[in-house]
């Protein structure tokens, strides 16, 4: 049977690792390539890591950086920051990581899914949606640029077209539960799991396995992704990098 | 000392960053020279059948593989595409494969609850004959990222099986010719034995 993956989201910013609150207040974490050997050692099933300053800045991605990180890792890697051309899609795609996560350059130039698809198919490419729930409550809104720019795509048939242009996985962040413990908010990725023939990442809210396990049993998401509960000892406690146990897992989401 | 060999097929990195980790020397090269005196020969690959069958072709390397694995009987490993082009044919292609091992790839039917491509870690069940599978531990698990899975047409060339929907042959054996699906090179101390099974033999 196919294990739903947890996949520690890791956000660089400059050459450090952080952590944010609903996409804003940064706290140090720590060295993004000790980060990444710990997470190894504890056999995480897949790591993404984020420049989030990249495109706001309009910074090429950190290949020294990407590089490091990917000589110390075992296990599935995803890219995303800064990508905004096929050209620097395939460097980064030599430097050993799997996976180029596409979200700001994807809703300026939808091509640019297909163009990377195309050269390296399907399954490396991660289209990546950071979603608000807008005031009335009532829809989602599409942000980019780590949540600095509204756009007024609508969520569901973006995800969709991303899936026709060749995208192999959808990641989707909700902003309003980014770095709060609060839970996923499961109704949302249920709905986008049903509209998606490809896999479904969901970011935003974890505080523990039971949230994931949560999670994956209502929504039936192919991953969950987590960043809090693996970088802090608990809410509003020091820096721990850290992983549930393998038993422990297995009990909570493959029994 | 291992040889990969590139025929633009996607990255190789991470086996050498594997192989290394364990101790064995690496090169990936398309370097006919270097490719004819090759002791151990890995083919990985990550794109599409028939593009992987006609790079082949352009850098002139089928007839030199051929040699190397049928009638030098150099121990050769196949990753993931790299497997697949061992049998004889697959349903995302027309051209024919290496056929080294009878048999083709179907694709995977997606469905609400099969996502297609097959991608995330999952496990396998080694035949009890398998050299690639020695002394792995028990509930090892791989990570795959396919949307076309291997059946063998003789069963004691299927080496490891694996349930997605469907079973099919996540490892395949025969002689000194041996593929897998999954990534060694992605699937942790798990994915090391495999390499070391491999590079020991």
């Amino acid at each position: 049977m196919l294990r739903s993956r947890i996949i520690p989201v890791l956000l660089i910013k400059g050459s450090s690792l952080v952590k944010t609150i609903k996409f804003k207040k940064y706290s140090y974490i720590g060295d993004p390539c000790n980060t990444v050997r710990i997470f190894n050692e504890l056999e995480v099933d897949e790591i993404s890591i984020l420049d989030i300053d990249a495109s706001v800045k309009k910074k090429d991605p950190q290949y020294d950086l990407i590089e490091e990180i990917a000589s110390e890792a075992f296990m599935p890697l995803s890219y995303g920051g800064g990508v905004d051309s096929l050209e620097k899609a395939k460097k980064i795609l030599q430097l050993g990581i799997e996976k180029i996560i596409i979200n700001s350059a994807a809703l300026e130039n939808p091509d640019l899914i297909s163009q990377v698809a195309n050269f390296c198919g399907s399954q490396a490419v991660v289209v990546s949606v950071d979603v608000k729930k807008s005031l009335f409550r009532r829809k989602y809104n599409i942000y980019s640029h780590s949540g600095k720019r509204k756009s007024n795509i609508d969520l569901f048939k973006w995800a969709k077209r991303c899936e026709e242009l060749g995208a192999g996985e959808i990641m989707l962040n909700n902003i309003d539960r980014d770095g709060t413990w609060m839970g996923y908010e499961t109704d949302l990725y249920k709905l986008m799991q049903e509209n998606l023939n490809i896999p479904l990442i969901a970011c935003g809210g974890a505080k523990d396995i039971s949230d994931v396990s949560d999670l994956i049993k209502k929504s039936k998401c192919s991953a969950a992704g987590v960043g809090s509960m693996v970088v802090f000892q608990k809410k509003d406690k020091g820096v721990l990098v850290n992983f549930p146990k393998p038993e422990i897992v297995n009990q909570m989401l493959h029994s | 000392m291992i040889t990969i060999v590139d025929y633009d097929m996607g990255n190789s990195r991470s086996v050498v960053n594997m192989l290394q980790r364990i101790g064995f020397k690496a090169e990936i090269t398309r370097d006919h020279k270097k490719l004819e005196s090759a002791e151990k020969l890995i083919l990985p690959g990550v794109g599409s059948f028939d593009t992987a069958m006609k790079n082949l072709e352009h850098f002139e390397l089928k007839e030199l593989l051929d040699r190397k694995a049928l009638i030098e009987k150099v121990p050769f490993l196949g990753i993931c595409l790299g497997m697949q082009i061992l049998t004889n044919s697959s349903e995302e292609g027309n051209l024919s494969g290496l056929g080294w091992i009878e048999g083709s790839a179907s694709k995977f039917k997606s469905d609400n609850d099969i996502k297609v491509p097959h991608m995330g870690w999952n496990y396998i069940q080694p035949s009890s004959n398998s050299r690639l599978c020695k002394n792995l531990e028990d509930n090892s698990r791989f990570y795959f990222v396919h949307s076309y899975y291997v059946q063998v047409r003789e069963e004691e060339h299927s080496s490891m099986k694996t349930t997605y929907s469907l079973e099919f042959d996540s490892g395949i054996e025969k002689d000194n010719i041996f593929g897998v699906q999954f990534h060694p090179e992605k699937s942790h101390k798990f994915g090391m034995q495999i390499l070391k099974n491999f590079a020991e033999l």
